[in-house]
C-alpha cells in the first residue's frame, strides 16, 4: 500500500503551536507511508489540487490528512480522494486542531502528539477496505410538524415547490402565535391580514394535507424513508361535514372555561371555533368542559347543529405517512412569570402578559380592540411595561436574551398611544436590543414621537394602592429608586422552549440544548439542518426567533427539502454494521441492544437463527457490535482490528501482532 | 407537648416587654413548652455583624451552645433580629475553618447543632394553625388587620428556609385562625427604616409613613407585627411620622402574640396591651364580643 500524509497548518491555527515540517518527516517514516508533506490549508483549492496531483502522479492508494475536525471536512477530503481516483474509504483524518493545536500550547508536546494521532490513522487506514453506498429510493412528501408562521412558510414553499406536504399541528386551528398578535413591528401592519391569506392558502393549497388537533405518536425510519404515525385527537365534531356555521357556540351552555386563544382574558363554550380565521374553520369540544362529556346531560350543539356533525362518540383516531423529510416547526412557549412573586404571581388582576395585551389591542380581541383593565374594564392612563421578564434573568434559569421583546414593547408603547392619546406609558428595561432592518429607528420613534418614557433598571416590587399598581424599580441611569403609579401593568415575558420539545425531540433523534430548544448542525453554516439526516427546522424551536427570522428559516427549511427530495435516490452510508454468518450464533443480544431497531433476526438454509443488519436502517453507532458475544458484528470502517490498530500504534504492545492479517 | 429551647433576646426585657410575656402566654395556652435557655446573653443586634463577623458569630456561638446543653435541637426566638443572628452564625459554622476561629473566642467551643427558628415557624409547623384555631376562644371576630412581617424575618430566604420571601403568609394564617379579618398587605416586608431611629428619623418617617398610609388604604382596624423593631417604629414613633409627614395615622400596633393572647383567652395582664402607644381600644372594640365557644 501506498499512503500519503497531509499536515495542515490551517494558517496559525494549526501551525502556530505544532510544528508541522516534523510531524511530516516523522510521518515519512511510518509503514507503507510513501509521500509526506505540510501544506498551508489542504481544504483550500491548491490544497485540494495538492492531494490530488500526489496521488495521481505517486500512484497513492490512501490518504490521511492531519487537520481540523472531521465533522468540518471529512466529506470535503473525501470528495477529493475520490476526485483523484481511489475509494473514498481510503481516506483518514487525524484532527490536530481541536485535539491539539487549540488546547495546548507547548509546542514540543503538541508536536508529539500530533505524531502519534498521525500514526493511528496511518494504522488504521492501512487496514481499510473500499466500500460502496447502496442507493435507495426516495419518499417525495414532507412532513411539517407545527403550523406556526414558519411551519406555514416552509409548508407552502414546498408545495409550491411541487412535493406533497403533511402539516401537523397540535392546537385546532394553524396561526401559531402570530395569529394572536394585533400588529407587528416595525411595520405596525395589522398581523391576521398578513397572515391570513398564508392561512388560506394552505387550507386550499392541494398538495397540502392538513392535521390539526393532532400530535406525532411515533417516528420510525430514516432519510428519505420516515415512517410517521399521527395521532389525531377526538374533536367530536365530524370535520367532514361541520360548515363552521357557528350556530353550536351561540348555544352552549358551558362557558366558564379561560379561552386559550384569548390567553384566558374571557372564557369560552365548551364547542369553539377559537377565532374567525382560523383554518380550518371546524368547531371542537372540548372534553374536560363539555357538559355532556362530564355529566352525560346536555347535547345542546347536536340538537342545534344544521348539518347533524356532532359525535360525542368520537376517539382520537392514528394516521400512519410515508415521508422523505421533516420539517420540525414547534415554535415557543411564553415563560411562566409567576416565578416571580415580586409582581404578585398573579394575584393583581391588573398585571398582565404582552400576549395578554395584544388580545387587547386586537380589535378581533375579547374587547373589541378598546384598551380595558380586567380588573373593572377602566381605560387605563399610565400603562408601565417591565422587559426581560423570564429573560437574561439568571435566578429563574433564563440567562438567554428572548430576543424580540424590546421590539415588541416598543410597539406595544406605540400602540398604546394609538388607542389612548392621553395615555403616557413607562418601559422599564435593561438594555435596548433592536438589531434588525428598522428596528432601532422603531423603538427610537416609541421614545421620541410618542413620548413613551424608558427607564433602565428591573422592577423590584409591583404592589396595589387604591385602584392603581404602585411599580417600584430602579433607575440606574439616574442612580435613584422611582415609583410609578400605573392603572396597568404589562409584562414583556421571554420565550422558552415549547411546552413536550424534549419528547419531541427524543421521537425524532434531535438534540435539545440545556432549554429545550433544538440544537442545529452547525450554528453558522447549517443553521436549519439537524444532526439527523433529513430532520430540520424552522422558527423559534431552535431559540427566539420573530416574525421576519421564522419566514426567514421556513423558507430556508424548505430549500433544503426540496434539494433533497429533487433526488429520486439518496445514497446510503455503507459505514454500517455487517453480521458473520458463520459466527454468529443466533443469540440475539444485538437485536435487544441496537436502539434503532436495525437487526431482525433471520434463518439461514438449515433453520438456524442468524442477525441480520437492514442496512438502510443502520445507523452505524456500533453499539451492537460490542454487545456481540461472539465478535460476529463488526461495523464497517471501525473493525475490530482496525480499532486495535490505533491502539497498538498508540502503545505498541510489547510482542508484536500482525493485525492485517 | 412540643418543648423548645427559647432564646428572648434583649428587647423582650426592655422595650418589647409585652412581646416577650404574650409570647410565653401564647404558647402555654397552645401547649408548646419554652425551656429558657440558661445563662443567655445578647447576640449582639444589628452592630456586632457590621463591625466583625467572627465575633458576631461567637456571641450568638455561645448561646447555641448553651440551647444545645438543654438536649433539644430546635431555639425560638421571637425576635427576628435575633433569629438572624443565631441563623447566620449556625450557617456559617458549619464550615470548619470558620468555626475554629469561632472557637477559639469561646471558653467552651460550640458541639452540636440547634436550628434556630422564629416562634412563629415553630407555631405554624410545630404547633399548626389547625391546633391553634381549635384552641380559639373568644375569636377576634369583626377585627380587620395588616400583617407586617418586616423585611428580615423572611429573608434572605435561602438562609431563613421559611415561608414565602416576597408573599410571607404565616401570621396571616395565625391570625385568620384567631377570627380575625386578614387584609392583603402588599407591603409585608417592606422595610420600615429599620435601626435608622436614632441616626436618621426622616428615614424612618418615610419608609414607615408609606407603611402606614398602604394599611389605612385597605381600611384595617390594627396592623401585625413580628419585630420589636418593626413594632416601635410603627408605634411609638407614629407622632413623630404625623409630625413629620403632616399625617394624622392613628393604628394601633399589635403584636402578633398579643392578638392570639386575645383570641386564646389569656388574662390580659399578660398582653401588656397597655405597654402599647397608640390606644388600641377604639381597634379592640371592633371585636364584636362573642359568646366564649366553649
Ligand atoms: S358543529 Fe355544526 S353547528 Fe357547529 S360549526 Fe360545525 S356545522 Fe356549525
Ligand atoms: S451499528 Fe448496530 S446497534 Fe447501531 S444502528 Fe447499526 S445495527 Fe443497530
Amino acid at each position: 500500500m501506498r499512503i500519503g500524509v497531509f499536515i495542515c497548518h490551517c494558517g496559525s491555527n494549526i501551525a502556530g503551536t505544532v510544528d508541522v515540517a516534523a510531524v511530516a518527516r516523522a510521518a515519512a517514516k511510518f509503514p507503507d507511508v510513501a509521500y509526506a508533506t505540510d501544506t498551508m490549508y489542504a481544504c483550500s483549492e491548491p490544497g485540494q489540487e495538492g492531494i490530488v496531483q500526489a496521488v495521481q502522479e505517486l500512484q497513492l492508494d490512501g490518504v490521511v490528512v492531519a487537520s481540523c475536525t472531521p465533522r468540518m471536512h471529512e466529506p470535503t477530503f473525501r470528495r477529493t480522494v475520490e476526485r483523484a481516483g481511489i475509494n473514498r474509504y481510503f481516506f483518514e483524518m487525524a484532527n490536530i486542531r481541536e485535539h491539539v493545536s487549540w488546547i495546548g500550547k507547548n509546542t514540543e508536546r503538541n508536536t508529539a502528539k500530533a505524531i502519534e494521532l498521525v500514526r493511528m490513522a496511518v494504522e488504521k487506514l492501512r487496514r481499510n477496505r473500499p466500500l460502496i453506498p447502496k442507493r435507495f429510493d426516495v419518499v417525495k412528501r414532507v412532513l411539517i410538524i407545527g403550523g406556526g408562521v414558519a411551519g406555514i412558510q416552509a409548508a407552502l414553499d414546498c408545495a409550491d415547490g411541487g412535493q406533497e406536504v403533511v402539516l401537523v399541528e397540535r392546537e385546532q386551528s394553524i396561526g401559531g402565535k402570530m395569529a394572536k398578535l394585533d400588529k407587528t413591528f416595525p411595520t405596525i401592519d395589522c398581523s391576521s391580514c398578513v397572515l391570513g391569506p398564508k392561512m388560506v392558502d394552505v387550507g386550499q393549497h392541494p398538495k397540502i394535507t392538513l392535521h390539526t388537533l393532532a400530535e406525532i405518536e411515533s417516528v420510525s425510519g430514516y432519510v428519505g424513508n420516515f415512517q410517521v404515525t399521527i395521532r389525531k385527537k377526538a374533536r367530536f365534531v365530524d370535520w367532514s361535514k361541520c360548515t363552521g356555521c357557528g350556530l353550536c357556540m351561540e348555544k352552549c351552555p358551558s362557558r366558564k372555561a379561560p379561552d386559550p386563544f384569548n390567553e384566558g382574558l374571557c372564557t369560552a363554550p365548551s364547542i369553539n371555533i377559537p377565532f374567525p380565521q382560523a383554518i380550518p374553520k371546524k368547531a371542537a369540544i372540548n372534553p374536560d368542559t363539555c357538559i355532556m362529556k362530564q355529566k352525560g346531560k346536555c347535547g345542546l350543539c347536536a340538537k342545534i347543529c344544521p348539518v347533524k356533525c356532532i359525535d360525542f362518540d368520537q376517539q382520537d383516531e392514528l394516521v400512519t405517512v410515508d415521508v422523505g423529510a421533516i420539517v420540525v416547526a414547534t415554535g415557543y412557549d411564553l415563560f411562566d412569570w409567576h416565578k416571580y412573586p415580586q409582581y404578585g404571581q398573579g394575584r393583581y388582576p391588573d398585571v398582565i402578559t404582552s400576549l395578554q395585551y395584544e388580545r387587547l389591542l386586537s380589535a378581533s380581541g375579547p374587547t373589541g380592540g378598546h384598551i380595558k383593565r380586567p380588573s373593572d374594564g377602566k381605560e387605563p392612563k399610565t400603562v408601565v411595561f417591565i422587559q426581560c421578564v423570564g429573560s437574561r434573568d439568571r435566578s429563574v434559569d433564563r440567562p438567554y436574551c428572548s430576543g424580540f421583546c424590546c421590539m415588541y414593547t416598543a410597539k406595544q408603547a406605540i400602540l398604546t398611544k394609538d388607542h389612548i392619546p392621553d395615555s403616557q406609558s413607562y418601559v422599564f428595561y435593561m438594555d435596548i436590543r433592536s438589531p434588525g432592518k428598522g428596528y432601532d429607528e422603531f423603538t427610537r420613534r416609541a421614545m421620541e414621537e410618542y413620548g413613551a418614557q424608558y427607564v433602565r433598571g428591573r422592577v423590584s416590587m409591583i404592589y396595589p394602592k387604591g385602584d392603581q399598581l404602585v411599580v417600584r424599580g430602579a433607575d440606574t441611569l439616574a442612580g435613584t429608586q422611582v415609583e410609578v403609579a400605573a392603572d396597568l401593568v404589562v409584562l414583556a415575558v421571554g420565550a422558552e422552549a415549547a411546552r413536550g420539545a424534549v419528547a419531541l425531540g427524543e421521537k425524532l433523534r434531535v438534540v435539545p440544548d440545556q432549554y429545550g430548544f433544538f440544537v442545529e448542525s452547525h450554528p453558522k453554516l447549517k443553521p436549519v439542518e439537524t444532526n439527523t439526516a433529513g430532520v430540520f427546522l424552522a422558527g423559534a424551536c431552535q431559540g427566539p426567533k420573530d416574525i421576519p427570522a421564522s419566514v426567514g428559516q421556513g423558507s430556508a427549511a424548505a430549500a433544503k427539502v426540496l434539494a433533497l427530495l429533487s433526488k429520486d435516490q439518496l445514497e446510503s452510508d455503507p459505514q454500517v454494521s455487517r453480521v458473520t454468518p458463520a459466527r454468529c450464533v443466533g443469540c440475539g443480544k444485538c437485536v435487544q441492544t441496537c436502539p434503532f431497531g436495525a437487526i431482525k433476526l433471520v434463518e439461514d438454509r438449515f433453520g438456524n437463527p442468524k442477525a441480520e443488519v437492514v442496512e438502510t436502517v443502520c445507523q452505524g453507532c456500533g453499539i451492537c457490535t460490542v454487545t456481540c458475544p461472539q465478535g460476529a458484528i463488526q461495523l464497517e470502517h471501525f473493525t475490530d482490528n482496525q480499532i486495535l490498530a490505533e491502539v497498538n500504534a498508540l502503545c505498541p504492545p510489547r510482542i508484536r501482532v500482525n493485525y492485517a492479517s | 407537648m412540643s418543648k423548645v429551647a427559647y432564646y428572648p433576646g434583649c428587647s423582650g426585657q426592655g422595650t418589647s416587654l409585652e412581646y416577650d410575656r404574650s409570647t410565653r402566654a401564647v404558647c402555654a395556652a397552645v401547649g408548646l413548652e419554652l425551656v429558657d435557655v440558661p445563662d443567655w446573653s445578647c447576640c449582639g443586634s444589628s452592630p456586632a455583624h457590621t463591625v466583625n463577623h467572627v465575633l458576631s458569630a461567637a456571641l450568638s456561638a455561645r448561646n447555641l451552645d448553651l440551647a444545645h446543653s438543654l438536649g433539644l435541637d430546635v431555639v425560638a426566638t421571637p425576635c427576628p433580629s435575633c433569629l438572624t443572628n443565631l441563623r447566620n452564625a449556625a450557617l456559617e459554622m458549619e464550615d470548619e475553618a470558620f468555626r475554629d476561629t469561632v472557637n477559639a473566642l469561646l471558653d467552651r467551643p460550640c458541639a452540636g447543632r440547634v436550628d434556630p427558628q422564629s416562634v412563629l415557624q415553630v407555631l405554624v409547623e410545630q404547633v399548626g394553625v389547625d391546633e391553634v384555631a381549635r384552641r380559639v376562644t373568644r375569636p377576634l371576630t369583626g377585627l380587620r388587620v395588616a400583617c407586617y412581617y418586616g423585611c428580615i424575618m423572611n429573608r434572605p430566604p435561602e438562609r431563613m428556609r421559611f415561608d414565602d420571601h416576597e408573599n410571607p403568609m404565616a401570621m396571616d394564617r395565625l391570625m385568620e385562625a384567631a377570627g380575625a379579618e386578614v387584609a392583603p398587605f402588599p407591603l409585608k416586608v417592606e422595610c420600615c427604616g429599620a435601626s435608622f431611629g436614632v441616626p436618621r428619623g426622616d428615614i424612618v418617617a418615610r419608609l414607615s409613613g408609606k407603611l402606614l398610609d398602604a394599611a389605612r388604604g385597605l381600611g384595617v382596624d390594627a396592623v401585625v407585627t413580628a419585630c420589636p423593631l418593626c413594632q416601635m417604629n410603627l408605634d411609638l414613633r407614629q407622632s413623630q411620622i404625623n409630625a413629620a409627614l403632616r399625617e394624622h395615622f392613628r393604628i394601633p400596633v399589635f403584636y402578633y402574640t398579643q392578638l392570639l393572647g386575645l383570641a386564646l383567652d389569656v388574662p390580659r395582664s399578660e398582653l401588656g396591651l397597655d405597654r402599647l402607644c397608640v390606644d388600641p381600644r377604639l381597634a379592640l372594640g371592633k371585636i364584636k364580643a362573642p359568646a366564649p365557644v366553649r
